[in-house]
């Protein structure tokens, strides 16, 4: 039927059937150079894009963590190194379908851990952190729990083909072989936490999981974590290393040796334990290393390492002695008459007094037209005292009118070239600055006017005036060197893969205190009086074997007024402290001392110079005080009774004493 | 020479395949195969599995191309029914894989929907061939419920690719006979209507976020998306050159899914770079352009309309397949024609190139020399 009429139209058919074809033709050619073009767009225009994401597809970077250096005494003593220490690491991709869902995802966790859980016991807190690290990390191997003991090694061993994904990895961990020993100077490591991410190099620590966080180890933190490696490998897409393209090792950080002495240290330490709390640091006047540096109580730094648990940390900080808090460092206190001979040399300096200056102790000093008398300690008075022998009694009228004398700007000025009132710039982290103040400082904190009677009490290291222990011993060590002066430091040196030699830090120099040899001379025979008969500490300095020079000191605690003692605990937490600063051997310095024995059983006299002449016979002598804990035999010679080196007090109040 | 050592059927039945399609389609095969090697890093097994679907679809080539048009065209009704029939028959009974029911079990399991990719453009052809045209309005509608049926049987499966490629390879024929142009321009407004439509009630879940992932590959780059992620990574990473036969990055450590299957363009791309992707599409090209030259040499009708419309269906796949690679299309499972691993597509393709060169005209001098 069809036959007649497609015969008929046959051409025109053909015809429109080319037509039909040329349209498409042209259609088909339009859409593949529209491919062709998305070829372009994505290999030739946007190649740098996808190449980058490739790149970053398949090379992994699985960095080395460097070994951290460790840290001796200056006879290396081990104060802070690494062990071998077992971790139980889980890849969350790697479990496989434990559920049998047909995925592997987080659910299949839950079969792994509870099967886990009955082989190797895992706490809830291992848990917790584990399942937060687990939602975000799922090729890299989380910890699930640290800490393996041997035993659960050789458990996990023998069970670990039933565990796809689970392995155990072995890491440098830190340790403190001392326990709470130098606690302070050390410092301690902990986790990397937030704060410390925004200010390390990324880089250099993603392999590692601690940092420094107190003491050396956070002050050297770059010396001490060296540099990382990294083995650059090539992973497919379920995170699975299939070569490694690039490699590089990571340097170990280097050993660093302190100037601590770890014999003093545990002999300080011991012996402020004795005497409830307290502080001591001793310098190498020379090199300006710091020999000891104690405050008592200590903590053990052990615990902090991987993040300390909370009754440990309630236990720390709610210990009402505070093991936490650097004294040392962060504890001011009054320096009372600690600072009579800098005193005495600012005005010898100053030229307000001469060498040959005396002045009549009546008992008291009073400022001309006012009715009120600042005491001295002795009521009975000294009489006429020089320099000299006003250090060596602790004299307050002397020191009284010498400071009012001279003016609050003049003296405090002097003061600060001893280096009360800044930072000594010590190599530990948050040192105080303690606080020497003058009148501006007062009007700007507390919007009143500088009376005299500020300046008469600042003359015997009182008022406003705060120091630290450290701020004492550097003072010490300035007397020592006879004005020079040499920032304190507790690195001595260091050195690289443990074979070169000892690379010694050299001692750094601050601006001197000038003055004339004869008035250094002055006031360390003043010093030296102190240790001898008719000196406030003459029973510390009976029958030493070396000269010392040293000056005793009580700070009354602060905001006590006087007034009642309380019996009991308060009345002994409002006791005053004893302070002692010196150094021995007085013709040739080689140790400086400062000491503090906070609501102290006696004076500066009674209790802190005893201490000090212990610390200086052990390091110049050798007569370290051990474990045994011998202290008090030493303590021979009861110094007199009646010589209290009293402070007197803060402006309106008069003596306080007993 | 060779005609004293051969005998002469060999001569009749080589005449009648075209070696220059043939030449092109060999090469095709070729490059084929070699990136199939390093998509499936260096599996032989899985390479001689389908140079042996190669050299079965080479046997149809020769087989199919000797048929004639009107020996073809009495087939159509027949194989269209049979098509219906065990599409039904599928719904039924049929076998049901990773959620959809395309299967039949006969022994073995066979894919009715497979022989409807050649059965639809031949059973529309058939009823155009006689008629006069261009057709009728009526004729395109009668045309368009032949399409429509296995369509709709197909997508019940569900499986929309195929039922998409069967459908546009019925429309080719309708608008190769000459749909007027109104009628085409009315339909695709018509289709852009629908598409929303059928975007917001049509669709499974899984097909909708298809479509979104596609208007934002980036949005999720690990479900969805991560095809479409990876394989732009892999093709944009490719960069000018490529780098080079087995080195590719992505590819070969196991970021690209279905990499020998589906997404085996981005293989190629990434190995051979932005040269080898243009030189690939020139190749389809000119394979295209030979199926059409062909086309337009047709015995009658029939064969104009068959070959052209399997002419073009070839490129349909090939653009819907590269065009998902790259990005540019929502992800179908639509194989790289002659490409991608896999005996069923393989098969029926060089078989629709058979018909193809088939639908010849004859030559009459042959004739008169025997």
């Amino acid at each position: 039927m069809g036959e007649r009429l497609s015969i008929k139209t046959e051409r025109d058919e053909q015809q429109l059937f080319n037509a039909r074809l040329i349209v498409a033709a042209i259609l088909i050619l339009l859409f593949l150079l529209g491919i062709v073009a998305r070829a372009y767009h994505l290999q030739v225009l946007q190649y740098d894009k996808y190449a980058e994401l490739s790149r970053e597809h398949y090379q992994k970077r699985i960095p080395i963590p460097p070994n951290r250096g460790r840290i001796y005494d200056r006879n290396g003593a081990v104060l802070a190194d690494s062990h071998v220490q077992y971790v139980l690491e889980v890849v969350r991709d790697s479990i496989g379908d434990e559920n049998g869902d047909g995925k592997t995802n987080l659910d299949d966790l839950d079969g792994t851990i509870q099967r886990l859980g009955k082989l190797i016991s895992l706490s809830d807190k291992d848990l917790r952190i584990f399942r937060q690290d687990a939602l975000r990390f799922k090729y890299q191997p989380i910890p699930i729990k640290e800490n393996l003991t041997e035993e659960e090694v050789a458990k996990f061993s023998v069970n670990r083909s039933r565990f796809p994904g689970v392995s155990v990895d072995v890491r440098m961990e830190r340790y403190y072989p001392l326990h709470e020993v130098a606690s302070h100077v050390i410092g301690y490591v902990g986790r990397i936490d937030e704060r410390d991410l925004e200010k390390l190099n990324k880089d250099e620590y993603l392999g590692t999981s601690h940092i420094g966080k107190t003491g050396a180890e956070a002050s050297y933190e770059d010396l001490l974590h060296g540099k990382a490696g990294y083995h650059l490998v090539e992973v497919d897409a379920h995170g699975k290393q299939q070569s490694v393209m690039d490699e590089k090792s990571p340097i170990g950080g280097q050993d660093l040796y302190l100037g601590l002495d770890i014999k003093l240290q545990m002999t300080a330490e011991k012996l402020l334990k004795d005497e409830g709390r307290g502080a001591l640091v001793a310098i190498d006047p020379k090199t300006g290393e710091i020999l000891a540096l104690a405050s008592v109580p200590t903590f053990d730094p052990n615990l902090f390492i991987n993040g300390i648990s909370r009754k440990d940390y309630t236990d720390l900080n709610t210990n009402p002695d505070r093991p936490l808090y650097n004294r040392a460092l962060q504890g001011v206190y009054p320096p009372g008459s600690t600072i009579k001979p800098m005193a005495g040399m600012a005005g010898l300096i100053s030229g307000t007094i001469g060498p040959g200056t005396r002045v009549n102790d009546p008992g008291y000093f009073r400022l001309a037209g006012q009715a009120h008398v600042f005491r001295c300690w002795n009521k009975r008075g000294h009489g006429s005292v020089d320099v000299r022998l006003a250090i060596t009694q602790s004299c307050d009228t002397f020191f009284y009118s010498l400071a009012y004398r001279m003016g609050i700007d003049k003296f405090s000025s002097y003061m600060s070239k001893f280096g009360f009132g800044s930072r000594t710039g010590v190599d530990l982290p948050s040192e105080s600055s303690g606080l020497m103040p003058n009148p501006a400082w007062k009007e700007k904190r507390y919007k009143s006017f500088w009376y005299p009677g500020d300046t008469v009490s600042v003359g015997i290291g009182q008022g406003y005036w705060l120091a630290t222990p450290l701020q004492l011993a550097h003072a010490a060590t300035v007397m020592a060197n006879r004005g020079l002066r040499v920032k304190p430091h507790v690195l001595r040196g260091m050195k690289v893969g443990g074979k070169q030699d000892l690379q010694l830090v050299k001692p750094e120099y601050l601006e001197p205190v000038k003055a004339d040899e004869k008035y250094w001379n002055l006031a360390i025979a003043g010093m030296e009086g102190v240790m001898m008969p008719g000196g406030t500490a003459r029973g510390a300095g009976a029958g030493a074997a070396y000269r010392i020079a040293g000056k005793t000191g009580t700070a009354q605690v602060f905001g006590l007024s006087g007034g009642k003692y309380n019996a009991g605990r308060i009345a002994k937490r409002l006791r005053d402290h004893a302070l002692f600063v010196g150094f021995a051997p007085a013709d040739d310095p080689k140790i400086a001392v400062g000491v503090i024995v906070e609501n102290a059983r006696g004076s500066g006299g009674h209790t802190a110079a005893p201490l000090a002449r212990k610390v200086m016979d052990a390091y110049l002598l050798k007569k370290y005080i051990g474990e045994d804990g011998g202290g008090e035999t030493t303590d021979a010679t009861k110094p007199d009774a009646a010589t209290p080196d009293a402070a007197n007090t803060a402006p309106p109040e008069d003596d306080p004493h007993d | 020479m060779i005609r004293y050592v051969l005998p002469d059927w060999f001569f009749k039945v080589f005449q009648r395949v075209d070696p220059v399609l043939l030449a092109g389609l060999s090469l095709l095969v070729f490059m084929g195969l070699t990136t199939l090697f390093s998509a499936t890093d260096a599996d032989l097994d899985q390479v001689s599995r389908q140079a042996i679907h190669f050299t079965i679809g080479l046997v149809m080539i020769v087989i199919f191309s000797q048929i004639q048009s009107k020996t073809l065209r009495q087939w159509a009704i027949w194989l269209y029914g049979a098509g219906v029939f065990l599409l039904i028959l599928v719904l039924l009974v049929g076998v049901q894989k990773k959620g959809a029911q395309r299967w039949l079990s006969l022994g073995v399991d066979i894919q009715p929907a497979e022989i409807m990719k050649l059965a639809v453009p031949m059973m529309v052809s058939y009823y155009f061939a006689e008629k006069p045209l261009p057709p009728r309005f009526l004729d395109v509608v009668v045309a368009l419920v032949l399409v429509f049926l296995p369509m709709l049987l197909i997508m019940k499966q569900p499986d929309l690719g195929t039922a998409l490629l069967i459908g546009t390879s019925g429309f080719f024929v309708i608008y190769l006979a000459g749909m007027s142009w109104w009628l085409i321009g009315g339909s695709i407004i018509l289709v852009s209507v629908a598409a929303p439509l059928m975007y917001m009630f049509g669709m499974h879940d899984y097909q909708r976020k298809r479509i979104d992932v596609l208007l934002n590959p980036e949005s999720d780059t690990l479900g969805t998306g991560y095809h479409i992620y990876q394989s732009t990574i892999a093709i944009g990473s490719g960069g000018f050159y490529g780098k080079g036969w087995m080195n590719g990055d992505q590819s070969h450590l196991d970021f690209l899914p279905e990499r020998h299957t589906d997404f085996i363009f981005a293989v190629f791309g990434e190995e051979f770079g932005f040269v080898g992707n243009a030189l690939l599409v020139g190749l389809y090209l000119f394979i295209i352009w030979r199926g059409l030259y062909i086309a337009s040499k047709g015995e009658d009708t029939f064969a104009r309309l068959l070959a052209g419309s399997l002419g073009m269906t070839f490129f349909f796949y090939l653009f819907v397949n590269t065009g998902m690679v790259t990005g540019l299309l929502p992800v179908v499972g639509v194989p790289l024609p002659l490409f991608s691993y896999g005996g069923t597509s393989v098969v029926t393709l060089m078989t629709a190139f058979g018909i193809v060169m088939g639908m010849r005209k004859r030559k009459r001098s042959y004739r008169q020399e025997s």
